[in-house]
């Protein structure tokens, strides 16, 4: 073969640069397995193409396993409370890292000695904190231990997946002012990357305001250009004078008090006890409950259908 | 040429080819190469069994027929808005098409199970009870026929991905390199789908189209929880320029279940 390519070498320039690519490409080749990428490093933007996190309405819990007490929270939060100077600058729980609308900006921390790894650092953004996934085997602090809004991560290598895992951070948005996670809740993430491709898949559990996990996913692509990620700091300003003229006043709603629970209903016809979510609302066989009752709504105009989304 | 690439392409091909005689010696010399395991017995893991969808996203379009025009989630074009506004379940199903939003590229979002097995040693069985459909992932060299007609789940062609066995140093866990001892790398891997030659078809049930010529590529990723669950997120890219102004993208979730017990074939609705 190595004669064969020689002698037309001799051939004309241009012949013989085609015929060295070829060489090297069929000679790379067959050793060119098909293995998975774990280098997560880089600003990754979202596609935004699931419904995690968006609804038009207050009270859409449509797709939540909550438990009786998950709904009870959901039912009694009045979103102006996030008008009280406290509340206007805190920030989203680790979840929000598949609901929110920002890039992930992932870059390694090694260590300054050794430069082995010690962990892998999804920059915070304007109400998201900033997330260490330790992975030099540190352990968990105490469940007594201070909470933050960020928690406590850390993680393992399965096969080219890298999985971490968050504790110890505060109560926080389930689903954007919807729905609620505790104190107590766990968060497992899954980085998948196939190509430029990275598949996050969240599993939350909470002992509190879940019947069973909540499982969301989202995927991101890698971008040589991340001008699309503005830090933004968040300044608490008087939003409410009610507020403000009444310190000790925390809006809410008392049981059955919810005033816009039947806005999902009214706009797309799925029954309440659907709309209001639980952990048989999430298998295929609860359709069966829904057959006989759902009638599909009127058609969506043009201008408000979203294909411009 | 100037001698710089001559050097460089040398070199590579030299080095590729002293990495294939590594290979062969490693396999032994002198002898014929045993064959590779038939993908069936090279799978990096178990994909069979029965798996349930978790329909914690985009609920109301999965669980239920939403409005005719309701395209949220799409970039569509001209054509495809054109299509989907003339939507008709009834002359779908008239023409004996009611199986439009069950093929390949929205099946895996339909709420259902999954019953999965192997049909022989390169192909994987994949069987929705949802639609009582059926894919076949073939591994290998496979030739779909000539001149076959297409189908709702097309053609399927499918390649284990594996870890990789040597991690560059500055990914390793530090816990793991103690000693100088290779990194302990627990197994693995991805299942990579790409399926063509499908009939067209509806990525929504309110008859927002795919063309027979969108081609769909997906990763299959399961992973075992500390509490021995097993769950599934299958990564899909459904590119289809005739209807899509960009490359949709979902991962839908699957749970292991232990048994079939909640098999329910059911036939397919053009309107739920």
């Amino acid at each position: 073969m190595l004669v064969a390519v020689v002698t037309v070498i001799r051939k004309g320039k241009a012949v013989r640069r085609i015929l060295w690519a070829a060489f090297i490409l069929a000679a790379m080749l067959p050793t060119a397995p098909a293995f998975a990428q774990i280098d997560l490093t880089g600003t990754w933007v979202r596609s935004s193409q699931s419904d995690n996190g968006n609804s038009p309405f207050q009270n859409d819990l449509l797709g939540i396993p909550l438990s009786a007490d998950g709904r009870a929270k959901a039912l009694s939060y009045d979103i102006a409370s996030l008008s009280a100077t406290e509340r206007q600058c805190q920030m989203y729980p680790p979840l929000y890292a598949i609901t929110g609308p920002f890039p992930l900006q992932i870059s390694i921390v090694q260590d300054p000695i050794t430069t082995r790894l010690l962990g892998w650092n999804i920059a915070g953004w304007g109400d998201r904190d900033g997330t260490m996934i330790w992975m030099d085997g540190r352990p968990r602090p105490s469940q007594y231990a201070p909470h933050s809004h960020g928690g406590f991560t850390t993680g393992e290598w399965q096969g080219d997946t890298l999985t971490a895992v968050t504790t110890h951070f505060k109560m926080g948005d389930m689903k954007r002012h919807r729905a609620f996670s505790s104190d107590r809740a766990t968060m497992t993430y899954r980085f998948d990357r196939h190509g430029d491709i990275l598949t996050l898949t969240g599993i939350l559990e909470d002992p509190v305001y879940l019947a069973e996990p909540y499982v969301l996913t989202e995927i991101f692509r890698l971008t040589t250009n991340p001008n699309n990620f503005p830090l933004t700091a968040c300044e608490p300003i008087e939003e409410l004078p009610r507020l403000h003229e009444n310190p000790a006043l925390v809006l809410h709603y008392l049981p059955g008090k919810q005033p816009f629970v039947n806005e999902p209903t009214q706009r797309w016809n799925i029954p309440i006890e659907a709309v209001q979510g639980g952990p048989e609302t999430i298998y295929p066989e609860y359709r069966k409950k829904l057959k006989d009752k759902y009638v599909a709504p009127p058609p969506v105009p043009r201008g408000g259908r979203g294909e411009q989304q | 040429m100037s001698r710089a690439p001559i050097s460089i392409a040398a070199i590579a091909g030299l080095m590729a080819l002293a990495f294939s005689g590594r290979v062969d010696a490693q396999r032994g010399r002198g002898g014929a190469q045993p064959p590779a395991p038939p993908p069936r017995a090279a799978a990096p893991f178990d994909l069979t069994g029965y798996w349930v969808s978790i329909v914690t996203q985009d609920w109301r379009w999965r669980m239920v027929t939403p409005a005719k025009g309701d395209f949220q989630g799409f970039q569509l074009t001209p054509e495809a808005i054109k299509i989907a506004d003339a939507w008709d379940p009834a002359k779908d199903e008239a023409a004996g098409e009611q199986c439009r939003s069950y093929g390949a590229p929205a099946l895996m979002s339909v709420p259902g199970r999954l019953h999965i097995t192997w049909q022989d040693d390169n192909t994987l069985k994949v069987e929705t009870d949802a639609g009582t459909q059926t894919r076949l992932f073939h591994f290998g060299d496979y030739q779909a026929p000539a001149n076959a007609p297409r189908t709702w789940q097309g053609v399927s062609l499918a390649q284990w991905q594996t870890p990789r066995g040597n991690v560059p140093l500055i990914f390793r866990p530090a816990d793991r390199t103690a000693g100088g001892a290779p990194p302990v790398r627990p197994g693995g891997g991805s299942l990579r789908v790409v399926t063509n030659q499908i009939r067209a078809g509806y990525l929504r049930k309110n008859g927002v189209p795919y063309s027979q010529n969108a081609v769909l590529t997906e990763h299959w990723d399961r992973y075992k929880r500390p509490n021995g669950e097993e769950w599934l997120t299958i990564t899909q890219q459904i590119e289809d320029p005739q209807n899509l102004r960009n490359v949709k993208l979902i991962a839908p979730v699957f749970k292991k279940e232990a048994n079939g017990a909640k098999w329910d074939p059911t036939p397919c609705s053009s309107r739920w």
